[in-house]
Parts: C-alpha cells; structure tokens; sequence
C-alpha cells in the first residue's frame, strides 16, 4: 500500500480524536445523562426521568370511542361547557380545548400503504397533549404559558399578550386565539357562550387558550370533565404516569398506545391505546 | 397697603375657590363601600385590605396558578377560597356597591371583569 508518511498521520491523529469522545458519548446515554429519545414518560420537563414528581397523563381508548359513538362529542361539549369556551360559529375563528382529528391528521407520521378502511373512517380525541418538554413553553416571552410542578401546561390569562408564538410552536395545534370578544354576540344575536358556568371565567379578546386538564377540578379531588363523562365505558384513563402502580401505568405496560408525533421530541403525556 | 379692604376679601374668596374640591369631598362625598353581611371579619384587616386588596388578588391568582397552591384561607375557623369569583366575591355579592364604588370615584378600571363574572351579573 502507497501512503504518504504526512496522510497516514493526519488519520492517525483524526482517529485519535474520535477515540477518545465516543466512550464519552456512549456512558452519557447508558447513564441516561443525555435523552436518546426513548424514554418518553419521564417528568423531568424532558431531562431524565424523576420518580418523586408527579406527571400527570391520560391514556385515550380508541377502540371504545368507535364503539360508542357520540361519547366523542358528549366530552367535548361537557368539555367546553364548563370552561365557557366560546362558538364564534365560523371554523377560521374556532376555538377548541378538545376536538376530533382524523387519523391521517393526527397522526401524520404513521405513514402506512393501503391503510384499514375502518382506520381511514374513525376519529381520534385531541388536546393539549401536556408535553413533558413542551415547546409552547419556550416561545412564550412573557412565561403566560408554564408547566406546572404536576406536569400540566397550564396558562395565566392576565400575562397573555396574545403574540401567538406558542400556536406557532405547538406541532399538535392545540392553541386557539380570540380573534373576538368571548363575552359578545353573533352579528344575529346569539351569545358566543351559550350555556354559561358562573364559576368559571371566560377570557378576553387578543388571549390564546388551551385545554388546562381541568386544574381546577383537580384541586377539589375531581378527575377531569372529559374523563368523568367517558368515566361509565372506561374510555380515558387519567393519573400519574410516574407513579409505578397507578392505574395507567398498569395499562402503558401491558398495552400498545401510540403518541401524537413522538419523533419532535416533546413527549406529549396523552397515550393512544389502539 | 392700598385698597386693603377689596384686596383680602377677594384673597379669602380666591382661596375659598381654590380649595373647594378638597373640603368638599372631605365633608360627605366619600366613597361608602356596602359591608357584608354574611361575615364580619374580613382576610386581612381592613386598613390593609382597603390599601393592598390588589396585591393580595395578584398574590393569590400566583399562588393558585403557578404553584398549585389552592389551600384555602382560614379566618376565625372560616375558610375562604383563594380565589376572586369564588372568594370574595361570596361575601362581598354586589360588585356595584362595593368594588365599583371606590374604582368609579378614584377612576381607576380594573380589568378583572373582562374574564371573571360578578355574582350577580345576568346570563
């Protein structure tokens, strides 16, 4: 073999170098140091996994939704109810804490040829997915939107500026903004919050909203809306994915679930059970 | 001094012009926010309350946000949610006769009821 002295050092001294960051590179990941992208259920705002906090998550039945039909649209309108989420009644302006997706658009990355017909027909519940690393997070300068120490995405209405930095962050498009005032009317008299709840407030025109996993109902020992009206069929389990004995926890490890684009890296805590 | 007697009338007059918002509102134009009846003692008390209210509701929407923390406020064995709606405006039911009396006359506008309703507001 022909080699120059002056080459065969240049890769000596190039082989060298990588030699000694690979090891380096390897303990970090074994340590679980650095997130390879595989421990997805971690509440540790996605860094490595903490036992002692808690995480909230929900596991969302598919197949159950399918086979009650309606049950869907029950949660959501219970849903919206009690947080007085406004109908402006034209879609461009909607504003939506839980709504349905068709699985091509929920779940975009599953790419599949000649996918199931019955899988092409269904719907799939989404919300704010109450990411462990949430981007919403990151973009919002005036820290309105934060992640709670149990996991939740929760916003602060009064520090919302409304520049919609969040909408454009969240890749699952769980943010709506009030392009008009919740409190007002159609243009034919009908009031934007039909049924109002007087315990709840509304919010103001210019403000971003989202689904807050019913933090108020957590604080008086209540599981979230949507999963009391799924409650009777089981379809929306609803606990603390840290917890190694809840009953979600039970049912991530013995079940296929899926997750909205898991490939982001923001590790939504909403499973799909398929 | 020339003139004496057209000059310190007109001086008392002109004082008495000038000063006239101020002994006016001293005498009975005060705002008279309407007490609750349901309870006597309030969170904090009053001279407190009536200077710091603000600081208090920004604390407390704080604390019930950001850190989760939701434990009620307890004053002689009662206990108050920390909250506006379902806090204080439980004793405090008629918004017009308490909160706006004072905003209304220091002109101040609160932005509270854009989002929260008052108790009494008609659906």
């Amino acid at each position: 073999m022909d080699m120059k002295r002056r080459d065969f050092l240049k890769i000596a001294g190039l082989t060298a170098i990588a030699g000694i960051g690979a090891p380096t590179a390897f303990s970090r990941l074994l340590k679980g140091e650095v997130d390879g992208g595989a421990a997805y259920a971690s509440g540790g705002e996605g860094a490595a996994a903490d036992s002692n906090r808690v995480r909230l998550g929900m596991v969302i039945d598919v197949k159950k939704f399918n086979q009650y039909k309606g049950l869907a649209q029950k949660c959501i309108d219970a849903c919206h109810q009690i947080h007085n989420v406004p109908d402006y009644g034209n879609k461009k302006d909607e504003i939506k804490w839980l709504w349905q997706e068709r699985y091509e658009n929920a779940f975009p990355e599953h790419s599949h040829y000649r996918r199931n017909e019955e899988l092409e027909k269904m719907y799939f519940l989404v919300s704010c997915n109450h990411c462990d690393n949430p981007p919403c997070v990151r973009a919002c300068p005036t820290q309105a939107t934060f992640k709670m120490k149990n996991g939740i995405v929760a916003m602060d209405y009064h520090r919302c500026i409304g520049c919609r930095f969040c909408m454009a962050a969240c890749p699952y498009g769980a943010r709506s903004f009030n392009w008009r005032d919740p409190r007002g009317r159609s243009a034919d008299g009908r009031p934007f919050i039909a049924h109002v709840n007087p315990d709840f407030p509304t919010r103001m025109r210019g403000v971003v909203e989202k689904c807050n996993f019913c933090v108020e109902r957590l604080a008086e020992g209540l599981p979230p809306k949507c999963v009391e009206v799924a409650s009777p069929v089981k379809a929306m389990i609803f606990g603390d994915l840290n917890d190694p004995n809840s009953e979600i926890s039970r049912i991530l490890r013995s079940r296929f679930t899926i997750q909205r684009k898991p490939a982001l890296g923001t590790h939504p805590s909403l499973f799909y059970l398929i | 001094m020339y003139d004496a007697g057209k000059i310190i009338p007109g001086l008392v007059v002109f004082v008495a012009l000038v000063t006239f918002p101020i002994w006016r509102g001293v005498a009975d134009d005060l705002p008279k926010p309407e007490k609750p009846t349901k309870a006597r003692q309030c969170v904090t008390d009053t001279a407190t309350m009536r200077k710091d209210h603000m600081v208090l509701l920004n604390k407390w929407r704080d604390e019930a946000l950001r850190t989760g923390d939701r434990t009620p406020f307890v004053v002689e064995g009662k206990k108050y949610k920390k909250s506006l709606m379902l806090g204080c405006l439980n004793c405090h039911e008629d918004k017009k006769k308490f909160c706006d009396e004072c905003h209304v006359y220091a002109s101040v506008r609160p932005y509270c009821w854009d989002c929260h309703y008052e108790p009494k507001e008609k659906f």
